[in-house]
């Protein structure tokens, strides 16, 4: 099954790719330059790193610590959603329940059904998986909150004015958050296998999997991010709208 | 005025140090019909703001119907004092989508006789239920907006430079239905720099770089 042959040397010469977006940017005035060698640098140091802690944490094989490493990836993915918040107050506090819920209801459902076990080199790739997608979906549903309440302020204004409670007034801009939140999980569904090979199945098929049992893993992992990205779009939405109302049930001044 | 259904005590804004409202002290009887005048900018809106609650007073208090504005529940006060936007924004799709959300923010069935007989109120036939918001004009946008906040009687009607920029046949008709809602015994305050409307005010109150100039 291990036909990997990715040695430090064939990596090192993977780099002439890095070099060619490098010069890319450079002479298309782009201005990507460094935010490329930081993003080479740091994935480099960061993936390094993660390997040396997996490899520990799968010869280990303890559930403190797995639970532990799940924890981490939570965090670091509510942190990084909180970014995208643009001052939304508590988004760190929202992302991190919208992640830590939507990782764990999905994770456990699949320990449950007994899709995947519980032993860090299953639940530690996946949560990752189900993380970032969150992380992602979560991030473009502050987005699309900060832009209509912005947009459609005026509108907004007039439901409250109407004697609309918080809820009432903001149910089309939440609904619409967490549509675009979901979105490109279920556009990546609509054409996984069509246009797409996802990384986990093509990783298995890499591996020397047979790649129909690859695709039973991807179909997992699809249905998967489904449910999370849509538990974590809805509770972060739910707990973000009322931080953009004061105590008086008005609008707050917008931030941009 | 004993029985005053707003008593409006010391009111001030203030917003970043900078003042926008001082000292604004008046009553209004109700049923009455009270006009507010300025030049722009002299906070006669946020005045208005003040009293539907969209905005909060930094200083003194506004008693409403004998109790303080806050011991209202917000929204219960703000169904019964009701604020029409001088550039109201209509939301959703058609002009039914409008004219439901005041039943739907109560959560009754959508009255669709009450509908059709707002819209002749101010002119507009029964089929404009069904138009879209991006096919109206600007008076008929007013008008359906003003009927979304008197489709469910108010006791009080703050209406904010509603008629600036609309033709004299619908001026007309807009002024029928504030008489009307006058002679049911709806307040009504309204801002405007409106002329005639001026001239025919009961009651003027001019408001000069937020403070109170004449009571008249």
């Amino acid at each position: 099954m291990n036909h990997l042959i990715v040695t430090p040397t064939a990596l090192f010469f993977a780099v002439a790719l890095v070099t060619v977006a490098f010069f890319i940017s450079l002479k298309e005035k782009i201005g990507l330059e460094k935010d490329l060698v930081i993003g080479v640098i740091r994935a480099v140091i960061q993936l390094t790193i993660v390997g040396y802690v997996l490899t520990y944490i799968i010869s280990v094989n303890r559930a403190w610590l797995t639970l532990l490493m799940v924890a981490i990836i939570v965090f670091n993915a509510a942190w990084n959603a909180r970014g995208r918040a643009r001052g939304i107050p508590h988004a760190f506090v929202i992302s991190l329940l919208a992640i830590a819920v939507a990782t764990g209801v999905t994770i456990g459902l699949l320990v449950l059904a007994k899709a995947i076990a519980f032993v860090p080199s299953q639940i530690v790739p996946v949560s990752g998986m189900i993380a970032s997608n969150a992380m992602v979906a979560i991030g473009l549903a502050y987005r699309s909150l900060n832009s209509q309440f912005h947009d459609q302020r005026q509108g907004l204004l007039e439901r409250l004015a109407l004697g609309a409670t918080r809820y009432q007034t903001a149910i089309t801009v939440v609904r619409e958050a967490i549509r675009t939140g979901m979105s490109p999980t279920i556009d990546s569904a609509k054409t996984v296998g069509i246009v797409s090979l996802p990384g986990m199945m093509s990783g298995l098929i890499f591996a020397g999997v047979d790649p129909t049992k690859a695709i039973m893993y991807q179909i997992m992992v699809t249905f998967m991010l489904m449910a999370a990205t849509s538990i974590g779009s809805t509770i972060s939405c739910y707990l973000a709208y009322p931080q953009f109302f004061n105590g008086n049930m008005q609008l707050r001044t917008p931030h941009s | 005025m004993a029985d005053a259904i707003f008593d409006i005590q010391n009111v001030g804004l203030t917003v970043s140090r900078r003042t926008l409202l001082a000292n604004i002290s008046f009553k209004v009887a109700p049923g009455e019909f009270v006009t507010i005048s300025g030049p722009s900018g002299s906070g006669k809106s946020t005045l208005l703001l003040l009293l539907a609650t969209l905005l909060t007073p930094t200083e003194g208090q506004i008693i409403f119907s004998g109790q303080p504005q806050q011991e209202y529940e917000t929204t219960a006060y703000r169904r019964m004092v009701s604020y029409c936007y001088q550039q109201p924004s209509l939301f959703g799709e058609t002009v039914e989508d409008n004219l439901a959300f005041p039943f739907q923010i109560r959560q009754k069935p959508v009255n669709h006789d009450r509908m059709v007989k707002a819209l002749a109120d101010v002119n507009l036939p029964a089929d404009m239920l069904t138009k879209n918001i991006t096919e109206l004009s600007g008076g008929e946008k007013q008008r359906v907006a003003l009927i979304r906040n008197l489709i469910f009687t108010p006791k009080v009607l703050l209406l904010d430079e509603i008629t600036t920029g609309l033709d004299a046949a619908t001026k007309d008709t807009v002024h029928q239905v504030m008489a009307n809602f006058t002679k049911q015994g709806v307040t009504i305050i309204t801002v405007t720099h409106d002329e005639s409307e001026l001239a025919a005010a009961d009651r003027l109150i001019t408001i000069v770089d937020g403070r109170m100039e004449v009571t008249a």
